[in-house]
């Protein structure tokens, strides 16, 4: 697959040889999958998130998720107000409320991504989140 | 904020939420000179006189989920360790200039970290937001340019993880290349 030698990409036509390539795939991705049925992460990408290392957990996400072969998107947030638990991160999967960890470190993003994004089997370290009643106060 | 990476990191999360659709990162090394220059530009909603005076206080902030805001006092507070200082500009609708300066060769500059990591991972989270980025080390100039980038790629998003990967290699090739990783 691809080619023999694997040159690096130094310029944007360097990039523009590879459109094709990630055009294909695209296109191969959105047939399997519906938009409704993708996965959506936020970390929350504030300074205390950032002081705690939110920027490597976020990368880890993209990229492990995509050699998983799950079809997500990755995304920052601002501080949840858990800057006691950073990094944080939410995750929304289709037709479930959202569930916000806190404490992510690589080792708890891959079980995460195992456990409950895999197989929608809730992992410790869930913030309880009451949208409704607790933060609808906190905002006044 | 163990990086200055990190640092360009957090502030440009207040350009984005001062709703900039523009926001530039220019750094200016010179070695001989002895600078190490951060720039963040935006056309966010900017602030008055009064709020500039108080973002450098960290119990100032302007959001409602946690009473501090360290992010631009922290800034501050490694610039001038590093001799340097911290200058904001701002005008209301107009947008925000940060500019961060601190002695190139001091022991107490933070490291430059994960820079080419840190303008992906912006760029792939905020797609719709134009990003220029221009990297200057002793004569040596990087730019990119989102709007660029997006020409070249056409319908395939930002964020897509392999071309999230092919941007960083683009980065850290020509950093490596200007002395600047």
């Amino acid at each position: 697959m691809g080619e023999p030698i694997m040159t690096k990409i130094k310029s944007l036509a360097d990039l523009k040889k590879k459109k094709e390539d990630l055009q294909s795939k695209i296109a191969l991705r959105e047939k399997s999958d519906t938009p409704e049925g993708r996965v959506i992460v936020k970390v929350a990408m504030a300074t205390c998130g950032i002081a705690s290392g939110s920027k490597e957990v976020m990368e880890y996400m993209v990229d492990e998720l995509d050699k998983r072969n799950i079809d997500a998107i990755v995304t920052q947030t601002g501080c949840m107000g858990y800057c006691y638990a950073e990094p944080t991160l939410e995750v929304n999967l289709p037709g479930h409320d959202p569930v916000v960890y806190g404490y992510v470190d690589k080792k708890k993003a891959d079980e995460i991504i195992e456990k409950y994004i895999k197989n929608q089997e809730l992992v410790d370290g869930i913030i309880p989140v009451n949208y409704q009643t607790i933060e609808k106060d906190k905002e006044e | 904020m163990k990086t200055l990476a990190l640092h360009i990191l957090d502030i440009v999360q207040n350009s984005i939420t001062a709703g900039a659709r523009n926001i530039f990162i220019h750094i200016e090394e010179d070695t001989r000179e002895n600078r190490y220059l951060i720039r963040v530009g935006d056309d966010g909603c900017g602030m008055t006189e009064d709020t500039v005076r108080r973002v450098t206080d960290p119990y100032y902030t302007s959001r409602k989920t946690r009473k501090v805001g360290m992010g631009i006092s922290l800034l501050k507070q490694h610039a001038e360790q590093a001799g340097g200082h911290l200058k904001i500009r701002s005008e209301v609708d107009k947008g925000t200039v940060v500019e961060a300066l601190f002695e190139h060769d001091h022991m107490d500059r933070q490291s430059a970290g994960d820079i080419a990591g840190v303008i992906v991972l912006l760029v792939g989270s905020n797609p719709e937001i134009r990003f220029q980025y221009t990297h200057h080390r002793n004569g040596g100039t990087y730019k990119m340019d989102t709007n660029e980038v997006k020409e070249v790629l056409e319908d395939v998003p930002l964020n897509d993880p392999e071309v999230r990967q092919y941007l960083k290699e683009m980065i850290r090739e020509n950093l490596g290349e200007m002395g600047a990783l």
